[in-house]
């Protein structure tokens, strides 16, 4: 359990600690030491789990089981790559001109702020502290939006708060619904911990959780960015500096999901039907189809990326939705395997930008011609995201493929027809970057492409062959979730 | 079952609930801003004074916390921040002309119906006074939205925001004699944070585009133009 305190205390230090004394010169790489401390703790805490199983701490008020811990290690590990990623980068970003030392500190700060809410998120058993902590994302990364003072990035950070803020607070409707069902079947102070809701989930009143869902899904999913919520997503993604596109598409986005998630194990238990699980799959399928065909009118490189994000939540979306062992096995694989390629190829677009010195996918060109490695990792994590065999995204979108032509054959062909085009979406822009004509003057830059090249071998190892314990822990998960193993 | 058949407490909870989404619509229909932000702190008020009610009746100290927390928050703090962005912009003579205010009102008692529509199951568990205060709730928080789609100064959002906060909060007031402690001091952390972000905000949308009004804010496309 001490693992599980480390794992919040350590990023909540961090936060004061930036905030007072976050102007030197080497905050870069302390941040990247606060995370690795962090790392180590998570890893301690999952050793934790699968020797002893599932942790509850004195007092319920934090819970660790086989379905979180994965995401908190994850987690932990793609904090620690950006933020070796973000120390040079946003050191480069000083150089240009574009950042002062105090909105660096702010910078730091709020990293560790919004890794500290992405924890509490995780380990937390009590939804309604699940809630302030989502909350406390958004209100930790809406600063860091508007980081660099442009027009577009103060209104994308407007929109990010409006839209999310409004959004969350129908789930948090949703909690105050839940708790009003809890109330009901008695013990008031520990009517909001899951663990307790979980075990009483067939005495909870299914009408009244039905209705709390619907604005769960709605609240959440806004954070997930599913279509039509997601209005607020490309534009965050791209007017924030690239680091915190790389957290929110690798980390926010999947913590969303989890959240709807455990939610939706509640409300299974109580109806007894599939009432849920079915507005996930529509919401799932639009956001994949709608995003797929936006990926084609873009023409910033990382509103492309942020798209492809959307549509990858879609898949996960309906994946968990769909509920079948396979099904939540899929997307549990998914949601590790899209955060790892996400968040690499937000890396490489980060070093491409600052190459190109825009954003606009019409003035990227030859990046292969003058700086191989970054060129190279932009063509690798695109074709690992688009689902080429042989890296992870391959396995999980199959392995969705497959669930779907079981449970529901008659959407496959939308699938698959909707991988098709984000395919196309994906590849009609990147490939005249990558081996275009490169414009005269383009120099390399200093870059650190090792979290890139790390995150896109985990893929690879993953398209391969899952390994044992993960495997394991996956099954552990699905069969809490779905309440069978997977094959 | 008839109101005056009702205990004191219940008839007081459900006058205070009309009165609550009397203040949404009056917010609603307004185009001055002091006026907005005055409704905005008199809402706060009704929720204090709700808070108190429950905590006196109900026997439950907890919530003379949130009471507290509600009267510097809702009815000190950000109406107070509110007023001096306005005067500070020299706004507070001017009248946002509401287009379509009819269809807004009209709009809004349609949302109220469909509160009532969507929670109505709770029946079956309780009574017909936990529809009406959880249906008022529900209709506030719409309203909210209603508000910040039909105004266009960002003063006014922040107040549909925050009411939409205030939605919430009576909600769990009245139906769940508040959440647990822990999950109600995160709330008021979490409105406090973003009440102080919303001030930054002002200032640099000031700086930015020299104005509040958020519909000049429209560089951002979903697809290329």
């Amino acid at each position: 359990m001490i693992a599980a305190y480390l794992v919040l205390l350590i990023p909540f230090a961090g936060i004061l600690f930036f905030a007072f004394d976050g102007h030197k010169q080497e905050t870069g790489r302390l941040n990247v030491r606060f995370n690795a401390v962090t790392l180590a703790a998570t890893v301690w805490l999952a050793v934790n789990v699968l020797n002893n199983g599932t942790i509850l701490s004195s007092g319920k008020a934090f819970i660790i089981d086989s379905f979180n811990v994965y995401l908190i290690v994850l987690t932990a590990f793609i904090g620690l790559t950006t933020a070796i990623f973000s120390a040079p980068y946003m050191e480069h970003e000083k150089e240009l001109g574009k950042l002062t030392e105090r909105r660096l500190k702010l910078y730091y700060s709020m990293y560790q702020g919004f890794m500290l809410a992405m924890y509490l998120v995780l380990t937390t058993n009590n939804m309604g502290v699940m809630w302030v902590a989502m909350e406390g994302a958004t209100l930790a990364t809406v600063l860091l939006v508007s980081l660099y003072r442009t027009p577009e990035s103060i209104e994308a950070a407007w929109k990010y708060f409006i839209l999310c803020g409004v959004g969350i607070a129908q789930a948090l409707f949703g909690t105050i619904l839940l708790y009003y069902a809890a109330v009901q079947i008695g013990d008031g102070d520990n009517a909001l911990l899951w663990s307790v809701l979980f075990d009483n989930a067939r005495k909870l009143n299914p009408e009244i959780l039905e209705i709390a869902f619907v604005f769960m899904l709605i609240g959440y999913g806004t954070k997930i960015g599913l279509v039509p919520l997601h209005n607020w997503l490309p534009d965050a993604h791209s007017e924030g500096p690239t680091p915190m596109s790389a957290v929110l598409s690798g980390l926010l986005l999947n913590d969303a999901l989890y959240a709807v998630v455990r939610n939706k194990m509640l409300v299974d238990g109580a109806t007894q039907g599939n009432m849920a699980g079915l507005l996930m799959m529509g919401f799932g399928m639009l956001s994949f189809l709608v995003a797929a065909l936006f990926l084609h009118r873009q023409r910033d490189i990382k509103r492309l990326f942020s798209y492809s994000s959307i549509e990858h939540m879609g898949v996960m979306t309906f994946a968990f939705g769909m509920g079948g062992p396979l099904a939540t096995f899929a997307a549990l694989l998914h949601m590790t395997v899209h955060s790892l390629t996400k968040s690499a190829i937000f890396v490489t677009v980060g070093h491409a930008s600052q190459l190109a010195g825009t954003q606009n996918m019409d003035r990227i060109r030859g990046l292969i011609k003058t700086q191989p490695r970054i060129g190279w990792g932009l063509l690798i994590g695109t074709v690992a995201i688009a689902g080429f065999p042989p890296f992870g995204v391959f396995t999980s979108e199959f392995l969705v493929l497959l669930a779907t032509m079981h449970s529901y054959p008659w959407l496959a062909p939308l699938l698959l027809l909707g991988i098709g085009i984000a395919f196309a979406g994906l590849f009609r822009h990147i490939q005249p970057i990558v081996y275009g004509e490169q414009p005269e003057g383009q120099l390399p830059i200093k870059a650190n492409l090792w979290p890139v090249m790390i995150h896109l071998a985990l893929v690879l190892w993953l398209g391969l062959a899952i390994p044992d314990f993960l495997a394991n822990w996956f099954s552990q998960a699905t069969l809490l979730i779905s309440g069978s193993m997977p094959l | 079952m008839n109101i005056e058949q009702q205990d004191f407490y219940t008839q007081a909870i459900l006058s205070m609930a009309a009165l609550v989404g009397l203040t949404s619509f009056l917010m609603l229909g307004q185009g001055r801003l002091l006026r907005l932000i005055f409704v905005f702190a008199l809402q706060g008020l009704l929720l204090t004074l709700t808070t108190t009610l429950a905590a006196y009746s109900l026997n439950s100290p907890h919530l003379y916390i949130s009471a507290m927390m509600t009267l510097i928050l809702k009815v000190i703090f950000i109406p107070w921040m509110l007023r001096r962005q306005v005067v500070l912009m020299n706004m507070h003579r001017d009248v946002e002309a509401l287009k379509n205010n009819t269809a807004v009102m009209l709009g809004g008692a349609g949302l109220m119906v469909f509160s009532y529509y969507v929670l109505h199951p709770i029946v079956q568990t309780s009574s017909a006074i936990m529809l009406n205060a959880l249906a008022v709730s529900l209709s506030v928080v719409l309203l909210g939205m209603l508000l910040m789609i039909s105004h266009r100064q960002a003063v006014a959002h922040v107040v549909g925001f925050m009411s939409i906060e205030n939605g919430l909060f009576f909600a769990a007031i009245v139906a769940t004699k508040g959440m647990p402690m822990v999950v109600e001091l995160g709330v008021a952390f979490d409105v406090l944070v973003a009440a102080v972000l919303f001030g930054i905000f002002f200032f640099h949308i000031r700086t930015s585009i020299d104005s509040l009004d958020v519909d000049r804010m429209n560089r951002l496309h979903e697809v290329d133009q």
